[in-house]
């Protein structure tokens, strides 16, 4: 079985690799459109596989319990996106925003964003999972600049430069982090890899592992939109393709924190470093002021949904900086729904955007009237954004705020207000976009509601009774985060 | 050219591995101050060669082939067919006389004297266990990827920013090389050769001066699609 396993490994990477090489060449668009979600449904089937059979750790991989979770949710948020692009795209090509020769670039380009991903969720090397996020990084650049408008250029531009120096942090990182380990354990790969590190982390240099946390986490924390470094994120969100802003929120975001996440593992192995919890929860209620009050001002949607993404993730960073049994779950917990959430929203923002072919917040209204199959879903999908039960993300925000309360009262007292505010935002938007009379001016679409519905109904399930495996899966993970 | 290794004292061997990384400081330091877009790509070419030699030294005394690999793309790609590219596209553009409005130079000279202060006090502190070639090639290094950053928020120029970028990817290779051993930092260096290329072929791409008339990138925030 440990073959079959291995195979499932390499299928993750291997396959939307493959893949990329296949669109690239293809030049008609419905048939490129079909493989690649053949090619993401392969992916998430792969990781699938590896929920029951798990190789064991090798020099290149490492399968455990916390980047399972990360993996499906990417190769799931992946698939259901590429489903949601072949309808965007069909549309855009209709209307002329996009070239038959564009979209063979395009879907090459998710296919390797993939690839980038899969390899930093799923390697053992500290150096090759800095690789997989530049790749990543750099696939997305190109995606997000791909309609060629000004404003997209400068939005890619800025992601560009801000994603380099994001990136080229997180290595100065990555190179102390070996130079902490060199002493104990030897030059050479041993010393960067996952497995060996955390074997020995009591005995690795505090010192240099502190100074290189700091360098990774404004380093990875530029890539998952933490404030200070978070201004690429709204412009890339707004300018690029729906489907790309969709993973961008969903899938790339969490891979940033992943490896966070693991560092801060590192770190909570060694006596005498600093709490890494506590720079992580700082940085994530700076970014959940921040965004909670900058969601005020927006007159882009798509724009004010990328601000409530930089919301999210500074929830789910303060949830791992607070750490703990329940605080972990929640933070797993808020990640996974907000990936869902997200995406459905951006699916759904999307369709609305081709509907009414504007992404001004004032020339968008009564959407229920117009619009009433598009306008539900986004009132649903911002009521489970912003938190309302019986939507999943009510659970996992209450779990957070209680366990917190236990814990540091003050900090619960900020938290909940930072999610307050927001909810305001939120909810002041949403009356003026689905409500009241209709803006003039709309296009018929056809919009593919089934990835929309599938996220949000599993969004719902999960606040109306969260399934008890799921409790006790992250219960699990959330003991290997400590 | 690894037998050179044993001929060496300890001491020679770090001196010069020291000036070279302080002269990658220096470089800088000049580039911090250059107005004019040719003078800081030549500055650059000149920082990328300093590189080059100083990878190649480590390559020598750490008695390991493959960073000349890293040392070879330093002098070839990033010293010369870089600059060479950037050269081009501001004559292109036609921008190759402008003066750029670097706002108060000394300002500029004396934060970037605060932030190799700053990377002195923090890395020698840090690295006090390290040996003495990682301790004092890290903490130069941390240097010239601050400076680096500070060149990429004075300058709003996009050849400028690239130059920025540059010298501090220039510092981050220094580091990782400087770094004993450290495995894939040929395959890191030859990463980021990629990402450099792709962010120069990016403007060309883009063409930024044809959309906006200028590569001055403030003048790209009036298409944020939210001017209030």
């Amino acid at each position: 079985m440990t073959s079959l396993a291995y195979d499932a490994v390499v299928a993750t990477i291997a396959v939307p690799a493959v893949a990329a090489l296949i669109l690239a060449v293809v030049p008609f668009w419905r048939l490129a459109s079909q493989i690649n979600v053949l090619a993401s449904l392969l992916t998430v089937l792969a990781s699938a596989v590896l929920l029951w059979h798990r190789p064991a750790p090798s020099a290149l991989f490492l399968i455990d319990d916390l980047n399972i979770v990360f993996l499906l949710l990417n190769g799931f948020v992946g698939f259901t996106t590429s489903v949601f692009s072949a309808s965007y795209i069909a549309h855009e090509l209709q209307t002329g925003h996009l070239t038959p020769r564009y979209l063979r670039f395009y879907h090459a380009m998710y296919q390797v964003m993939m690839v980038g991903m899969n390899l930093a969720l799923i390697t053992n090397n500290l150096g090759l999972m800095w690789f997989g996020v530049e790749l990543a990084t750099l696939s997305t650049v190109m995606m997000v600049g791909i309609y060629r408008t000004p404003a997209s250029i400068e939005a890619s531009w800025k992601y560009l430069i801000l994603g380099s120096v994001g990136i080229a942090l997180a290595l100065f990182g990555t190179i102390l982090i070996y130079l902490a380990a060199k002493p104990v354990l030897g030059t050479g790969m041993g010393a960067m890899q996952w497995t060996n590190l955390l074997h020995h982390a009591a005995v690795l240099d505090p010192a240099m592992l502190n100074v290189g946390f700091i360098f990774l986490l404004i380093g990875y924390g530029t890539k998952a939109g933490l404030v200070p470094m978070h201004a690429w994120l709204p412009d890339a969100h707004a300018e690029g393709p729906t489907p790309i802003s969709a993973v961008l929120s969903g899938l790339l975001l969490n891979v940033a924190l992943y490896a966070i996440l693991r560092f801060k593992v590192l770190l909570a192995g060694s006596a005498a470093t600093i709490e890494p919890g506590i720079l992580m929860s700082g940085v994530g209620l700076l970014s959940l002021f921040f965004a909670a009050i900058m969601l005020y001002r927006r007159r882009d949607i798509k724009r004010m949904f990328a601000y409530s993404s930089i919301e999210h993730m500074g929830i789910i960073a303060f949830a791992f900086g607070i750490g703990g049994p329940l605080g972990n779950i929640a933070g797993l917990l808020q990640m996974m729904l907000h990936s869902l959430t997200k995406s459905a929203i951006f699916f759904t923002v999307g369709h609305v955007a081709q509907a009414k072919g504007t992404q001004k917040i004032a020339d968008i209204r009564g959407l229920t009237t117009s619009h009433p199959l598009l306008g539900w879903t986004l009132v649903a999908g911002v009521a489970a954004i912003a938190g309302l039960p019986p939507f999943g993300i009510f659970t996992s925000e209450f779990l957070l705020i209680t366990s917190t309360f236990a814990r540091a009262p003050l900090l619960a007292v900020l938290l909940g207000l930072g999610i307050l505010l927001a909810f305001g935002a939120l909810l002041m938007r949403m009356t003026t976009l689905c409500f009241g009379e209709p803006s003039p001016g709309s296009h018929p679409i056809t919009a593919s509601s089934a990835p929309i519905f599938l996220h949000l109904g599993i969004v719902l399930l999960i606040g109306l009774a969260l399934p008890a495996f799921l409790y006790d899966w992250f219960a699990h993970v959330a003991m290997l985060l400590g | 050219m690894g037998f050179l290794a044993p001929l060496l004292s300890t001491e020679t061997s770090l001196s010069v591995a020291h000036v070279l990384a302080g002269g990658l400081v220096l470089v800088s330091f000049m580039m911090l101050y250059q107005d004019r877009l040719s003078s800081v790509i030549n500055v650059l070419a000149l920082h990328s060669a300093v590189l080059g030699f100083a990878v190649g030294w480590q390559a020598i005394i750490q008695n390991a082939p493959e960073l000349y690999i890293t040392a070879g793309l330093a002098l070839g790609f990033k010293a010369i067919v870089i600059p060479l590219a950037l050269h081009r596209m501001v004559e292109k553009l036609g921008i190759h006389r402008q003066v750029e409005a670097v706002g108060g130079i000394s300002l500029t000279m004396l934060a970037g004297i605060g932030l190799v202060a700053l990377s002195m006090v923090v890395m020698l502190r840090t690295a006090a266990h390290a040996d003495a070639l990682a301790r004092e090639d890290v903490a130069l290094a941390l240097s010239v990827i601050l400076l680096g950053m500070l060149m990429m928020v004075t300058r709003r120029n996009a050849v400028s920013q690239i130059a920025g970028f540059m010298s501090l990817e220039n510092g981050l290779i220094l580091a990782a090389a400087g770094a004993q051993g450290m495995p894939l930092v040929v395959e890191i260096s030859v990463a980021f050769s990629i990402l450099i290329a792709f962010i120069v072929i990016g403007v060309f791409l883009f063409r930024i001066r044809e959309r906006f008339d200028t590569v001055d990138s403030t003048t790209l925030d009036a298409f944020r699609g939210e001017m209030q």
